[in-house]
C-alpha cells in the first residue's frame, strides 16, 4: 500500500466524516434539548435529497441554488413534526420513552412508503450541476468536487450553529435543555423553543441531504444506512454535544475509509461498529456526553 | 400502607391461567374449519409473532431492557438449527433447542457489555450489535453468506418438522410455541425475578438498594428471552426452508419483534398477543392487497397504525380490555 492511496483514503474519510458529523448534529441537537431520539432521522435526509432532486429536475436549478430553499422547507417540516406529533408524544402519562421511539419510528416507516409513492423504489441521481462528475487536484490528490464542496458547507453548517448558539435564542435553547420546567417562570415558551429545536435539527440534516444528493444516489431507502451511521456517530460522541457529533464524525468517517483499505468494501462499517462498541464500554456516556 | 391480601394475587394469576386455557381452546380448534392457504398462513404468523415478542417482552417489557437486536438472536437459532440439520443431520426437534442456547449464549454475551449503558445508549447499543452480527453473517462463506441456506427436504416428518402442504402441523407447533413462551412469562410473573426484574425497570436505584441485584437480574432476563427468541428462528427457519442474514437478521426484524409487545401493551402477559393479532394481519393484508403495485401504501398504513397507536393508546391496546372489565367491575360493585 503505498502512501498515495492511504492519503487518498484519509483524504475520503474526512469529507464523508464531515457529512456524517452534520447529520449527526441535527440528530444531537435534538436529543439534547428535549431527550427524544429521532428514528426518522434518517428519512428527513432522503426527503432532503428527494427535494434537492426533483427541483433540480423540475427547474434545472443547480442543486447549490436551491440549498436555501430546501433548508427552509426542511425547517418547516420539522416544526410541523413537532407540533403535529412529538409535543403529543411528550405529553403521554406511559411509557413515554418507548412511545417517541415508536413514534418517530412509524413516522420513518410512513415517510418511506410516501416517497415509494411518490418516486417509486428505483435510485436516481442528480447529473447536472456546477460540482457534478468534477474533480479537484491539490497537491497531487485528486478530489471529487461535489464531496469538496460538500465537506465545505458542512463546516459553514458547523459554524452557523455554533453562532447560533451564542445569540440570545442559543442561549434561550440552553436554558430549556438544562430545566424545561424552570424557563417558564423568565417568560420561555418552552413549547416554541422545542418547535424550533425541531425545525433547526431537520433543517441541519437537510443541508447534509442537498450536499450528498449532489454525487450520492436517491432512493427511499437511502437513509437507512446513514442514519445507523448517525446513531453510532451520536452515541460515540455523547449524545446532546454538538463538539461531540463533529469529532466522532470526523472519526467515524476516518475509520470507514481506513476499514475499507484492509477489509472487503462490504465489511467497512465494521470498523466503526467496533470502535463504537469499544468507546462507549469505557465510556457509557460517549466522549464528550453530559450525564 | 395497606396490605394487599395475598389471595387477590394469586386469585388474579389462577384467573390468567384460565383465560389462558380458554384462549387455548379455541385457537386449537380455529383452523379446522378454515382451508384456505392465505389465512391459514395468516394465522399462523399471527401465532409465531405473539410469541416471538412475549419473547422480547420479558426483557424488554418485564425487566425495561429495550432490545432492538433481537432479529440476531433469532438468526442465530435458525443458522444453528439449520447447520446441526444439514451437516450432521442432527433433527431439527433437537436443533431448535440448540439453536435456542445459542440464542441465550449470544444475549449473555452481548448483555455482559450492553447492560453497562442505560436509556439511549443501551437501545443503540443492542441495533449495533445486531447490525454487526448481520454483517458478518453476509460475509461467511461456511455458512452460505448472503446467498443463504435452503434446508433440505426429506419428507413430510414431524421429527425434522418438514411438512411441505399441510399447514396444520404448523398452526400447533406455532400454538405451542406461543402457548409456551406465554406460560414461562405467566410463571415469571409471579416470581420472586418478577418482581426483581419489574423493580429493575421501574427504579433501578431504588432495586438495588433493596438487594435486588440489578445486573443479574437484566443477564437472567435476557437469556430468557434469547433462548425463546432463537428457537423460534430455529422454527421460522424450518417453515420457509429457506435461511439468510437479510430476511433473517435485519434492523426491522428487530423492530418487527418489539413492536406487537408495544402495541399490544409493553410488559402485559396479553399485550404481545393482542397486539400480534392486530398488528400481523394489518401488516400482512395491507402488503398483499396495497404493496404489490410498489407503491408504498402499504408501508404508510403500517407506519400511520404505529404512531397512531402509540399516541393514542401508550399503555398498550390491552388496556382496552381492562377498561371494559374495569367498567364492568365498577358495575357490579
Amino acid at each position: 500500500m503505498t502512501a498515495d492511496i492511504l492519503l487518498q483514503a484519509v483524504i475520503g474519510g474526512l469529507l464523508m466524516g464531515l457529512i456524517y458529523a452534520l447529520v449527526a448534529a441535527g440528530l444531537s441537537l435534538i436529543f439534547g434539548l428535549m431527550d427524544v431520539v429521532n428514528f426518522a432521522h434518517g428519512e428527513l435526509l432522503m426527503v432532503a435529497m428527494f427535494a434537492t432532486f426533483s427541483l433540480w429536475q423540475l427547474t434545472g436549478l443547480d442543486p447549490l441554488m436551491v440549498l436555501p430553499l430546501v433548508v427552509v422547507l426542511m425547517f418547516a417540516l420539522g416544526v410541523a413534526i413537532y407540533h403535529g406529533l412529538i409535543a403529543r408524544a411528550l405529553t403521554v402519562q406511559f411509557n413515554r420513552g418507548m412511545v417517541q421511539i415508536f413514534v418517530t419510528f412509524g413516522l420513518g416507516i410512513f415517510i418511506r412508503g410516501l416517497a415509494q409513492f411518490f418516486y417509486g423504489g428505483e435510485f436516481r441521481s442528480i447529473t447536472g450541476g456546477m460540482v457534478a462528475n468534477r474533480t479537484v487536484q491539490m497537491a497531487g490528490i485528486y478530489v471529487p468536487l461535489p464531496q469538496f464542496a460538500a465537506s465545505l458547507v458542512c463546516l459553514g453548517a458547523f459554524a452557523l450553529l455554533l453562532v447560533i448558539s451564542r445569540t440570545e435564542f442559543g442561549r434561550a435553547l440552553e436554558a430549556t435543555r438544562e430545566d424545561r420546567d424552570a424557563v417558564a417562570l423568565i417568560g420561555i415558551n418552552r413549547d416554541h423553543i422545542f418547535a424550533i429545536g425541531w425545525g433547526l435539527g431537520a433543517a441541519t440534516v437537510g443541508i447534509a441531504g442537498v450536499m450528498l444528493a449532489t454525487f450520492y444516489y436517491v432512493s427511499p431507502n437511502v437513509g437507512a444506512n446513514f442514519a445507523t451511521i448517525a446513531y453510532v456517530t451520536v452515541a460515540l460522541g455523547g449524545f446532546g454535544s454538538l463538539g461531540g457529533a463533529l469529532v466522532a464524525g470526523l472519526l467515524i468517517g476516518e475509520i470507514e475509509a481506513l476499514t475499507a483499505l484492509v477489509l472487503e468494501p462490504s465489511l467497512k462499517q465494521v470498523g466503526m461498529f467496533v470502535v463504537y462498541l469499544a468507546v462507549v464500554l469505557f465510556r457509557p456516556r460517549g466522549l464528550f456526553g453530559r450525564l | 400502607m395497606e396490605a394487599i391480601p395475598d389471595n387477590a394475587i394469586t386469585r388474579r394469576r389462577r384467573n390468567e391461567l384460565r383465560c389462558a386455557l380458554a384462549v387455548l381452546v379455541v385457537l386449537a380448534i380455529l383452523p379446522l374449519p378454515i382451508s384456505d392457504v392465505y389465512t391459514q398462513n395468516l394465522i399462523i404468523l399471527t401465532l409465531f409473532y405473539a410469541g416471538l415478542s412475549q419473547a422480547w417482552n420479558i426483557l424488554g417489557g418485564t425487566c425495561g431492557q429495550i432490545s432492538l437486536g433481537h432479529a440476531f438472536y433469532f438468526g442465530v437459532g435458525a443458522y444453528t438449527s439449520t447447520m446441526l440439520f444439514t451437516h450432521l443431520g442432527i433433527p431439527p426437534t433437537l436443533g431448535m433447542f440448540a439453536g435456542g442456547a445459542m440464542g441465550g449464549l449470544m444475549a449473555l454475551l452481548i448483555g455482559w457489555p450492553c447492560f453497562r449503558l442505560s436509556g439511549h445508549y443501551y437501545v443503540i447499543a443492542t441495533f449495533v450489535v445486531g447490525e454487526i452480527g448481520s454483517l458478518l453473517f453476509l460475509n461467511w462463506d461456511w455458512i452460505g453468506g448472503a446467498s443463504g441456506l435452503y434446508i433440505p427436504f426429506h419428507g413430510e416428518s414431524w421429527i425434522n418438522l418438514q411438512f411441505r402442504t399441510a399447514k396444520l402441523p404448523w398452526h400447533y407447533l406455532f400454538l405451542t410455541f406461543a402457548a409456551a413462551t406465554w406460560l414461562v412469562a405467566w410463571l415469571i410473573d409471579g416470581s420472586r425475578w418478577g418482581f426483581a426484574w419489574r423493580a429493575v425497570r421501574d427504579d433501578v436505584v431504588a432495586a438495588r438498594s433493596l438487594g435486588v441485584s440489578v445486573f443479574r437480574s437484566k443477564m437472567a432476563a435476557a437469556v430468557i428471552s434469547g433462548f425463546f427468541t432463537g428457537l423460534g428462528g430455529a422454527l421460522y427457519g424450518q417453515f420457509v426452508g429457506y435461511i439468510d442474514p437479510d430476511s433473517m437478521m435485519t434492523g426491522s426484524l428487530s423492530v418487527l419483534i418489539s413492536l406487537p409487545a408495544v402495541l399490544g401493551g409493553v410488559g402485559t402477559l396479553w399485550g404481545p398477543v393482542v397486539g400480534a393479532a392486530i398488528l400481523i394481519p394489518v401488516r400482512e393484508l395491507s402488503s398483499t392487497f396495497l404493496g404489490g403495485s410498489g407503491r408504498g401504501v402499504d408501508l404508510m398504513l403500517y407506519g400511520a397504525m404505529i404512531v397512531l397507536v402509540a399516541l393514542a393508546r401508550p399503555q398498550g391496546l390491552v388496556s382496552l380490555l381492562a377498561l371494559v372489565r374495569g367498567g364492568r367491575n365498577a358495575r357490579t360493585a
